[in-house]
C-alpha cells in the first residue's frame, strides 16, 4: 500500500503520521499543498495542525488549495482518504464529509487522552478493532464539536456512518464522556461510500508504547 | 466599488463565543442584553462598476469560501467609500 501525506502551511502532525504509516509497512510520500499532481496512492492522509493559522474557519483555506482538487478526484475514484483533527476539518470544509466542526462547547483547547468507542468496525479504517471496543487516544483541538442538522444526523445513523464516539473508560456514551459538545458524541465519521474517514483523535500519537499508548495502531493496521 | 459582507451563524446553531461575550458584558454591568450573536465582517474592494455584478460576485465568494453554508448565513451590500 502507498500513501501520500498532504503538507499544508501550518500542518504539524505530518511527520508523525509518516512515521506511523511506515511503521505498519505503508510506503509514504509527503506532498506539498501547492503541487498540482498527487503521486500514485492508495491512501491520502490530511494531517493535524493549524493549516493557514486556522484563519477564516479551521481547514477552510486548505480545503481550497491546489492539491485538494486531486484529493477530491482520488476520493471520487474510490481511493482512501483519512483526515485527522485539522485534516477532518479540511474534509468537512471541502464537502468530502458532511457536517461541520465548531468551537468546543467549553471554549477551551482540549489536549488530553480520551476514550472512544468503535461503533462501526466494518470500515477500511477500523476493521482490526473489535466492534464496540474502547480505544484510548489523545485529542488536541479547539474546534472539534461536530455539528449537523437533525436530518443529517439521522442519515449518518441509518447508514452506519458514525465510526467513533466519545465514551468513558467502560464504554458509556453520555454527556459526561463528551469532551467538546459533539452531537451524538461523534469523534469520527465515514462517508456513505466508505472511503473517506475523518476523526478528531490522533491515532499517530498512540501508535507506539514509547508515546504512552498503542491503541491508535489499530487504525493503521486496519488500512487496506 | 466597496462591498460589505456580513457572515453570521444560523439561528439554530450554538454560539459559545457569543454566550461568553454576553456573560462578560453582563458581569460588567450591562444587565439588559437579551441575546448576543457573534459574526464576521469583510470589506471587499472590487474592480467593478456595475453594482449588481459586484454583489453577485460577492455572493459567489460567500458560498464558495467566506461562509460555511451548513452553519452560517451571509448578507452583502455596497457601501459608500
Amino acid at each position: 500500500m502507498k500513501a501520500s501525506v498532504i503538507v499544508f502551511p501550518g500542518s504539524n502532525c505530518d511527520r508523525d503520521i509518516k512515521i506511523s504509516l511506515q511503521k505498519f509497512g505503508i510506503k509514504t510520500s509527503m506532498v506539498w499543498h501547492a503541487d498540482a499532481k498527487l503521486p500514485k496512492s492508495d491512501l491520502v492522509v490530511l494531517p493535524g495542525g493549524f493549516s493557514y493559522g486556522d484563519y477564516l474557519r479551521c481547514g477552510s483555506i486548505a480545503s481550497k488549495s491546489r492539491i485538494m482538487k486531486e484529493v477530491i478526484n482520488h476520493s471520487k475514484k474510490g481511493g482512501l482518504v483519512m483526515g485527522i483533527c485539522n485534516g477532518f476539518q479540511v474534509l468537512v470544509e471541502s464537502g468530502l464529509l458532511p457536517g461541520v466542526l465548531i468551537r468546543n462547547i467549553n471554549l477551551k483547547f482540549i489536549c488530553r487522552n480520551i476514550t472512544v468507542k468503535v461503533t462501526n468496525n466494518k470500515t477500511n479504517f477500523t476493521s482490526k478493532a473489535k466492534r464496540n471496543s474502547v480505544l484510548e487516544i489523545p485529542i488536541a483541538h479547539n474546534e472539534g464539536n461536530y455539528f449537523a442538522s437533525k436530518d443529517l444526523i439521522g442519515q449518518l445513523e441509518d447508514n452506519n456512518q458514525i465510526v467513533l464516539q466519545y465514551c468513558d473508560a467502560t464504554g458509556n456514551i453520555n454527556e459526561q464522556s463528551n469532551p467538546n459538545g459533539s452531537m451524538k458524541n461523534i469523534a469520527g465519521i465515514i462517508n456513505k461510500k466508505g472511503n473517506v474517514f475523518g476523526l478528531m483523535p490522533h491515532p499517530e500519537r498512540a501508535a507506539d508504547s514509547l508515546l504512552g499508548g498503542i491503541d491508535g495502531s489499530l487504525i493503521f493496521k486496519s488500512l487496506k | 466599488m466597496k462591498l460589505q459582507v456580513i457572515v453570521t451563524l444560523k439561528k439554530d446553531v450554538l454560539d459559545p463565543q457569543g454566550s461568553a461575550i454576553k456573560n462578560s458584558l453582563s458581569n460588567m454591568g450591562f444587565k439588559n442584553i437579551e441575546k448576543l450573536r457573534q459574526g464576521k465582517t469583510f470589506e471587499i474592494t472590487i474592480k467593478e462598476k456595475n453594482e449588481k455584478v459586484a454583489l453577485s460576485k460577492a455572493k459567489e465568494m460567500c458560498e464558495k469560501l467566506l461562509a460555511n453554508m451548513t452553519i452560517e448565513d451571509y448578507s452583502v451590500k455596497a457601501i459608500k467609500e
